[in-house]
């Protein structure tokens, strides 16, 4: 009886403990919601439910600014550049990770201690003289995210690389063999092989990339200068350089807006996805 | 052995080639080429339009003295100090929270990973700034606590933990890691130091976190990096500001080469930021064999 009544409480401890840090952790997702509901002028008075509810906030959202960049055109542009960015970035990362897992050859270790000395290498470190490049190349503010797009297509994300290697060397070489002796060259086995094996990691991995994209900030704000192609990191910073201050409702809702797509993704690719693929992060 | 000059031939025998091919010329494009030709423009007075004049070490030199540089470096370590053990530790314990079985722990799970779905977006960095303002919600929350209210975006000491406290309440991703890592515990494990008489802190300190210490090594250092770099919440939620408060190197990084064009200036505080950047994983790496248990085979590096 005894041991029982303890393991109780200490079980409702657990949740008060953990229903208090969720708490905390979404009460500012959730004043974000409420708050697009004020009006301008109580934004700041005091409580967390508006006097006057008023969705004024929402349906200027919509608008444009300068007629030439909305909301809903800044968020296509994003999964515009996104998806396209995710795609590329699995098929290569794919493809160089397979050519470091599963071949023997000489200078391999070179490679290799030069592909994880570039994990830790700051992107930041490289967006002057990428920009300098770019800049020569004539790509900056190309209509099709060009600075965005070509390296991903040439495997810049190294940690996915060294991760989905991990998951190649996961992967029983004897799998491989049968491909060979049923005449698949090195390429079908991947294709009609080890490609399904990892379905669940590269799914996963491909969200992460994608929000990744989503939530990149300094790259659009060097590569695209033309408004109407601006995504929705650059909109949102745009809205609130003009109506922070005097129109909190709509830079809010704006905001609330743009994290929406992210957030119900993340959900839905849930289950479809593998928990191990977690050491890459958005 | 008989040589085959065709290519055909060459690529046959060697397939991996093609494989790694992408790879091979974004390193040399887009990683290695940049990085030096970077190096050689932080010993120029490259600028964008104007071009080059002069050659020596006068950007370097202009770290080293001008105090806005100087103070870009202190902020950024100062920054990644605080910032980096209060993620991981908020992290850490969270997953360890998490770990055990419960009923409706995923709702839990799902509920403390939301704010790293945002990462480093700029509608969280907005979000922040709203409610950090004057009369923002958690001055109000002061009030209501009968605490006194901060102006927490014009407070030079405040600003600074405005950023980190965004960052610390995006802790979902490491945690993720570590609930992974400690689910693979065997129970055994800790059943047996349960019957040696292990007190919970005990069991935790002995046994779960030299398990674990690979995926803790791991997040400390992408952490790291990812600290050294943090752009996007000090340009949106302060602007460098108040006074320079939050101007950390990447923000006086990209003030130098996009808005003055002073490409060789910016190029040398990518070189500074960098050595800063490796000097760390360098450490750490030098430090790996001491803090990391049974130094792990197919672990993530």
């Amino acid at each position: 009886m005894k041991p029982l009544r303890r393991s109780a409480r200490s079980m409702l401890l657990r949740y008060l403990i953990l229903s208090a840090g969720a708490c905390i952790l979404v009460y500012p997702l959730l004043w974000l919601v409420i708050a697009t509901f004020r009006s301008n002028q109580d934004f700041s008075s005091a409580g967390l439910f508006p006097q006057h509810p008023t969705a004024e906030g929402w349906k200027k959202a919509f608008d444009s600014y300068g007629g030439q960049i909305n909301l809903l055109r800044a968020i296509r542009n994003t999964y515009c550049i996104a998806v396209p960015k995710m795609l590329l970035t699995l098929l290569s990362a794919t493809l160089t990770a397979y050519g470091f897992a599963r071949f023997q050859f000489r200078g391999k270790r070179i490679l290799l201690v030069l592909l994880t000395a570039t994990v830790f290498l700051p992107q930041t470190v490289l967006y002057v003289p990428q920009f300098l490049l770019f800049h020569r190349l004539g790509w900056i503010d190309s209509p099709q995210y060009l600075p965005l797009l070509v390296p991903a297509a040439l495997a810049s994300d190294t940690v996915l690389i060294v991760v989905l290697i991990q998951f190649f060397h996961g992967i029983p070489k004897t799998y491989d063999e049968a491909a060979k002796l049923d005449g698949c060259n090195s390429f079908q086995t991947l294709i009609y092989i080890l490609i399904p094996m990892l379905r669940p990691v590269l799914i996963s991995a491909g969200i992460l990339v994608l929000l990744r994209s989503v939530n990149d900030y300094m790259g659009p704000l060097l590569y695209v200068k033309t408004p109407v192609r601006y995504p929705v990191s650059v909109f949102v910073k745009l809205s609130m350089d003009a109506d922070s201050g005097f129109a909190w409702n709509r830079v809010l809702a704006v905001c609330c807006l743009a994290m929406l797509p992210q957030i119900v993704l993340y959900f839905a690719a849930q289950r479809f996805s593998a928990p191990e693929s977690g050491s890459l992060q958005p | 052995m008989r040589q085959s000059s065709d290519s055909a031939g060459f690529l046959k025998r060697n397939r991996h080639i093609l494989y790694l091919l992408p790879w091979i010329l974004g390193f040399l494009l887009f990683r290695a080429g940049p990085m030096l030709y970077s190096f050689f423009c932080s010993f120029t007075d490259f600028h964008l339009f104007r071009g080059i004049s002069a050659y020596g070490l006068m950007n370097y030199r202009r770290i080293a003295f001008d105090p806005e540089a100087r103070r870009a470096c202190g902020l950024t370590l100062k920054y990644a100090l605080i910032c980096v053990p209060l993620k991981t530790a908020a992290a850490l314990f969270a997953a360890v929270l998490l770990s055990g079985r419960l009923r409706g722990i995923r709702v839990f799970r799902t509920l403390y990973y939301i704010p790293a779905i945002l990462g480093t977006s700029v509608a969280a960095a907005v979000l922040w700034k709203a409610m950090f303002r004057d009369r923002g919600a958690v001055n109000q929350l002061l009030v209501f606590l009968h605490l006194p209210a901060v102006s927490w975006l014009s407070d030079s000491h405040a600003a600074l933990w405005v950023i980190i406290l965004l960052r610390v309440w995006e802790f979902g991703a490491p945690m993720l890691l570590f609930l992974a890592a400690l689910q693979q515990i065997p129970q055994d494990i800790s059943d047996a130091a349960a019957l040696d008489g292990a007190g919970k802190a005990g069991q935790f300190f002995r046994i779960t976190l030299p398990l674990i210490s690979p995926v803790l090594y791991y997040n400390i250092m992408l952490a790291f990096c990812n600290a050294f770099q943090e752009f996007s919440a000090p340009f949106v939620i302060t602007a460098g500001g108040p006074r320079g408060a939050t101007g950390f190197l990447s923000v006086l990084l990209y003030r130098s080469a996009f808005t003055a064009n002073d490409m060789g200036y910016a190029c040398a505080l990518a070189w500074t930021l960098f050595i800063l950047s490796a000097g760390f994983s360098a450490g750490f790496f030098f430090f790996r064999k001491r803090f990391v248990f049974a130094a792990d085979e197919g672990g993530i590096l």
